[in-house]
């Protein structure tokens, strides 16, 4: 893994804080093509990372950008990470707050927006199918893969989960404690 | 400066806020609403509509944005710090302890199969964020073409999501001048 600078990890999360619309979920897919491309981590301790930040309280982004800084930088990492990923949202609001009733009514920041939510969709779902895949096939595609049981186990916790999140409503918290509790029981079970 | 009493129970507020909400800036929003409309009477309820509004289309997280707002608005630029201090600081604080603890535990067996199956949960959980980004999304033929090239450029390419996400943004600010130009037209 590539060691990472201070000023490398401030401005690349001051980039994706001042360029990401739409909130901590759609930085997902750019924080994530930051850390692959880069090799900062592999994709599993991502996987890994998101899940925690997810069951963890406060602001999604703010909880990854920690766990990066932390991961690459320590103490000081885990700061400028931070600071990186909240200073143009504090920048932008405290400009846009002297006209803000003009910046809501304009014609210009919709039409921007009307281009950025779709946008965001798109690179989620190519973000979650890349997830998807890394999950199911950690070590690369493989026919082999389906004759062992971890790609059976994942799918079924998987599925429990959204049947748990959609249909019941219930919360991550919960959805990541029930699978780490099965990922614990079906690794001894089928000696994985 | 006005308002000078108002800085403390600020960052108290934002701190409780911060510590107690999972899931991030739109599980929020009600909390912020309760405690600076209902319970300190800082600002009104149509304050919190429009401050909800502009954190929606400025860039950066939800509920950073809209700490930062509701700061501002209640007690000037020292507000506004004290405010989003408040918001960052428990989710920096407990992040940070359990990067600390994971990276003691990680060799363990047990904690391995453990994120094995924690890998498997958040599918799930990403699933959910996706199909909750798309209700909120516009509709229309534009909007699924805009979708559709971001999402075909960021899965087969290695260009930078910084590009899709400004040719994205221009594609839609001019799609939608010329509708208004039509609209106006007819």
């Amino acid at each position: 893994m590539t060691e990472v600078s201070l000023l490398t990890l401030f401005f690349t999360f001051f980039k994706i804080g001042l360029f990401t619309f739409g909130g901590g979920y759609a930085m997902l897919p750019f924080i994530r093509q930051e850390v692959m491309l880069n090799n900062w981590i592999d994709e599993a301790a991502f996987v890994n990372m998101v899940g925690i930040s997810e069951s963890s309280p406060g602001p999604f982004a703010i909880n990854i950008a920690t766990f990066i800084g932390m991961e690459k930088g320590g103490w000081l990492g885990a700061a400028v990470s931070t600071l990186g990923v909240v200073l143009p949202s504090f920048l932008v609001i405290l400009i846009v707050a002297q006209f803000y009733l003009k910046f809501k009514e304009s014609r210009i920041v919709s039409g921007l927006m009307s281009g950025l939510k779709p946008a965001a969709v798109g690179l989620i779902a190519a973000a979650v199918i890349s997830m998807v895949w890394e999950v199911l096939f950690p070590a690369d595609f493989s026919w082999s893969v389906f004759a062992g049981a971890q790609i059976y186990v994942s799918l079924v916790i998987a599925g429990l989960g959204l049947f748990l999140l959609l249909k019941l409503k219930k919360h991550p918290i919960l959805i990541i404690c029930i699978s780490a509790v099965l990922g614990i029981a079906a690794g001894y079970l089928f000696g994985l | 400066m006005k308002n000078k009493d108002r800085l403390l129970p600020l960052f108290l507020t934002f701190l409780k806020i911060g510590a107690f909400t999972f899931g991030g800036g739109y599980a929020m929003i009600p909390l912020i609403q309760k405690e600076v409309t209902e319970n300190h009477k800082w600002l009104s309820d149509e304050d919190i509509l429009n401050i909800v509004a502009i954190a929606e289309s400025t860039p950066g997280p939800i509920a950073i944005n809209s700490a930062t707002f509701v700061g501002y608005m209640t007690c000037g630029v020292l507000g506004s710090v004290l405010a989003t201090l408040g918001v960052v600081l428990p989710a920096f604080l407990v992040i940070s302890l359990i990067s600390l603890l994971l990276q003691n535990v990680m060799d363990i067996q047990a904690v391995q199969y453990a994120f094995m199956g924690i890998r498997a949960g958040v599918l799930a959980l990403v699933v959910k964020a996706l199909i909750s980004m798309y209700k909120q999304c516009p509709k229309n033929l534009v909007a699924y073409v805009i979708a559709g090239i971001a999402f075909a450029v960021s899965l087969l390419t290695d260009i930078s999501i910084l590009y899709v996400i400004i040719t994205c943004a221009v594609l839609g600010l001019i799609t939608s001048l010329i509708m208004q130009k039509k609209e106006a037209a007819k």
